[in-house]
């Protein structure tokens, strides 16, 4: 059977089932016997929500409250000094992941970087840096890593084709974070999060199961969802109806691709290269205990931050005193609440987190709604 | 503006118009330019005048060439003011080191697509720089075009007008993304680059009452739509399901998480028609081979003045903004 892209995707952008899924979420919500606001952790289902312009679709009484899931938004600028520092290098070609080159450090952005002589290059997968390696073997390849659980196993695939295939001109800044230890951050810090729409791709790679402690524990109902806008709608559908059947459970909306234990090879693999780091600084949210990932001692040798630790600096930097991107990654406040939104900070001159990535929240509204109300 | 020149700022969007106020139409301001056509309508009113210059790595991709792409965009700037293109100048650099044959091959495209305009080139200028000082061969064209319709501009449309493109957009975009180092990726794609001088001839000789038209080159056709809107002080109100997407352009954008919209296009262009003829001229596109697609997309309405929006088929609505910073594919 031939199947054609779009056959995966037309029913999930049905225009009749939309309609059909605001009807229901409608007619449940008045069942409601308060407010919901429902978090989506990852910045793809904040994409979503903005383009698709969902929240036009949903009841008064139902609203999202936009989380800190966006891979290039949470990279403090200490961080992105040190790949700054590294691509400035003479020998050093630095290679990293799409709009991770515009987000601006204390020093300027790796675009700034490119534009000053560094080799700044982007690639889709982290496996073409081995393309970049042998075409320029007297390079250093630095690959400066970035993403949750979806894309730390690509990384941990680059890294086993070196150290198998004995490549010495390749090495690795990690800055893989995790999922689940910021939502618990957030749940401690009693922000305003009734519900929980987890982002599938993160659960296709480590099961749905990293969120059972939230229903049990936190008592926040999770439904892992996929990306598509009816995806999304049917996600909310299932918060909703727990709430009005008194349910608070873990539910899994994406049943075609993730299941409760996930990619157990992918996991494997990322166990075999990366232990927890003790603190990973989340530009915005500050220190999260056990958020981040790092390369086991074992792999040192390949550790940028290891080879390079005499340039790299410790100190750390302050966010902008007039940014509340840490309010709005914590559910506190709406970018609209924020005094230079849109005007001192938009996508083409960012300061805060939320602004630096299309998949950020400032970003999605600034690009697809700043106007329209 | 920051100190040093960013890529992005040649992205035919934010970053690129940025500098083109800031640096160049600040140092060269006249009334002319501040017209901000396609072409600059000079001599009164009788010649448009327009020049470009062409990079694209790789410089032969599925469907066309650089030398193809050299005539088309000047050419092509010329007939979206309502001019037959005449006379052009030809400029090259060329690095050290650079194939004959290759070159041979540029331009012998740039000779097909010259008389497919009936344009002839009666100057020009050769460079040969140090290896390393360019990539391989610029090239800029400049073009002159006897005005054979007058009037056209993109600073009259009104509600009067429906808003129209020739072909599905993207192409162009797509095709030279793919063909990147960077990305492994194959596909059947085909660059739209063609010359629509013939197209625009055919309108005309209808008499379809033309009130603007615009090429959708870098910053595809969301880049147009806003010039628009803002030129015109209108609001511009697309139906996402009639933007005509071809499936390649389409699977392309949702893996790497792009607009085909935003997509660079170099033989798509729009068309802002009189109402009562835009079926009329529908009809008068679908006749060319690359414009079996032509279809409307847009009215002109004042909800949101100088914005672009775009409805889905649920009933949401949400700006289609003017395309800024790299293209750069998404994360996962």
């Amino acid at each position: 059977m031939e199947i054609e892209l779009h056959n995966l995707y037309d029913d999930f952008r049905d225009s009749d089932t939309m309609k059909a899924f605001a009807k229901l979420i409608s007619e449940d919500a008045k069942k409601l016997t308060s407010p919901i606001n429902i978090m989506e952790v990852c910045g793809g289902h904040t994409h979503t929500i903005m383009k698709y312009g969902i929240p036009q679709l949903l009841p008064e009484n139902i609203k999202f409250v936009h989380g800190p899931g966006c891979p290039v938004c949470i990279i403090p600028k200490e961080r992105i000094d040190h790949a700054y520092i590294l691509s400035m290098q003479k020998d050093v070609i630095l290679v990293t992941l799409g709009d991770m080159i515009k987000v601006p450090g204390s020093k300027g952005s790796l675009q700034d970087a490119r534009a000053k002589g560094a080799d700044v290059r982007f690639v889709y997968s982290p496996l073409d840096c081995l393309k970049i390696a042998s075409n320029n073997p007297e390079k250093k390849i630095i690959f400066f890593a970035i993403g949750f659980e979806t894309t730390t196993p690509m990384t941990a695939s680059l890294l086993k084709t070196v150290v198998n295939n004995n490549i010495t001109n390749i090495f690795f800044h990690i800055n893989h974070v995790t999922v689940p230890e910021v939502m618990k951050e957030l749940v401690d810090n009693d922000n305003k999060v009734d519900a929980f729409l987890g982002p599938s791709h993160v659960s296709v790679i480590s099961g749905s199961k990293i969120y059972e402690e939230f229903p049990r524990k936190h008592k926040r109902p999770v439904v892992v969802a996929g990306f598509e806008p009816v995806d999304v709608m049917q996600g909310i559908s299932m918060i909703v109806k727990q709430f009005i059947e008194g349910r608070c459970e873990l539910e899994v909306e994406y049943k075609r691709l993730v299941t409760y234990k996930g990619n157990i090879k992918a996991q494997k693999l990322v166990e075999s290269y990366f232990n927890k780091a003790d603190l990973f600084k989340w530009r915005g949210l500050g220190n999260i205990p056990k958020s981040g990932l790092k390369l086991k001692l074992e792999f040192s040798r390949y550790d940028a931050e290891v080879i390079y630790k005499d340039i790299l600096p410790l100190e750390e930097i302050r966010d902008h005193k007039l940014c509340i991107c840490g309010d709005i990654l914590r559910g506190m406040a709406s970018p609209r609440e924020c005094t230079i939104f849109g005007k001192a900070c938009k996508p083409t001159s960012p300061i805060g987190s939320c602004m630096v990535s299309s998949e950020g929240a400032c970003s999605a509204y600034y690009k697809y709604a700043n106007t329209i109300q | 503006m920051n100190k040093y020149i960013r890529l992005a700022q040649g992205n035919g969007g934010q970053e690129n118009n940025e500098l083109i106020q800031k640096v160049f139409y600040k140092a060269f301001k006249n009334e002319i330019l501040e017209k901000n056509e396609d072409a600059a309508i000079i001599h009164d009113g009788e010649l448009a005048f327009s020049t470009d210059s062409f990079t694209v790595s790789p410089l032969f991709f599925a469907g066309a060439d650089i030398g193809k792409l050299a005539v088309c965009g000047t050419c092509n700037d010329l007939a979206m003011m309502g001019a037959k293109p005449k006379y052009l100048t030809c400029s090259v650099v060329i690095e050290e080191g650079f194939a004959v044959s290759d070159l041979k091959s540029i331009v012998r495209s740039m000779k097909e697509e010259l008389e497919i305009n009936g344009a002839i080139v009666v100057g020009g200028d050769t460079k040969v720089v140090p290896k390393g000082s360019v990539d391989k061969i610029f090239i800029n064209t400049t073009g002159i075009g006897e005005i054979i319709k007058k009037g056209i501009s993109s600073n009259n449309i009104t509600t009067e007008d429906l808003i129209l493109v020739n072909r599905d957009i993207g192409c162009h975009g797509a095709t030279i993304f793919v063909a990147r180092e960077e990305i492994e990726m194959s596909s059947s794609l085909k660059s739209d680059c063609a010359s629509l001088y013939p197209q625009v001839k055919a309108l005309i000789d209808a008499d379809i009452k033309i009130t603007a038209l615009r090429d959708a080159t870098r910053g595809g056709v969301s880049a147009v739509l806003n010039e628009w809107a803002k030129q015109s002080d209108i609001c511009i109100e697309v139906q996402e399901l009639k933007l005509p997407i071809s499936d390649e352009v389409r699977g392309i954008c949702e893996i790497l998480g792009f607009e085909p919209s935003e997509l660079a296009n170099e033989g798509t262009f729009v068309l802002a028609i009189k109402k009562e003829d835009a079926t009329r001229a529908v009809e008068i596109l679908k006749r060319f081979e690359n414009s079996s697609k032509a279809c409307i997309i847009a009215k002109v309405t004042h909800k949101n003045k100088q914005r672009v929006i775009l409805n889905s088929l649920w009933g949401t609505s949400r700006f289609l903004d003017t395309p800024s910073g790299e293209l750069l594919p998404r994360i996962c």
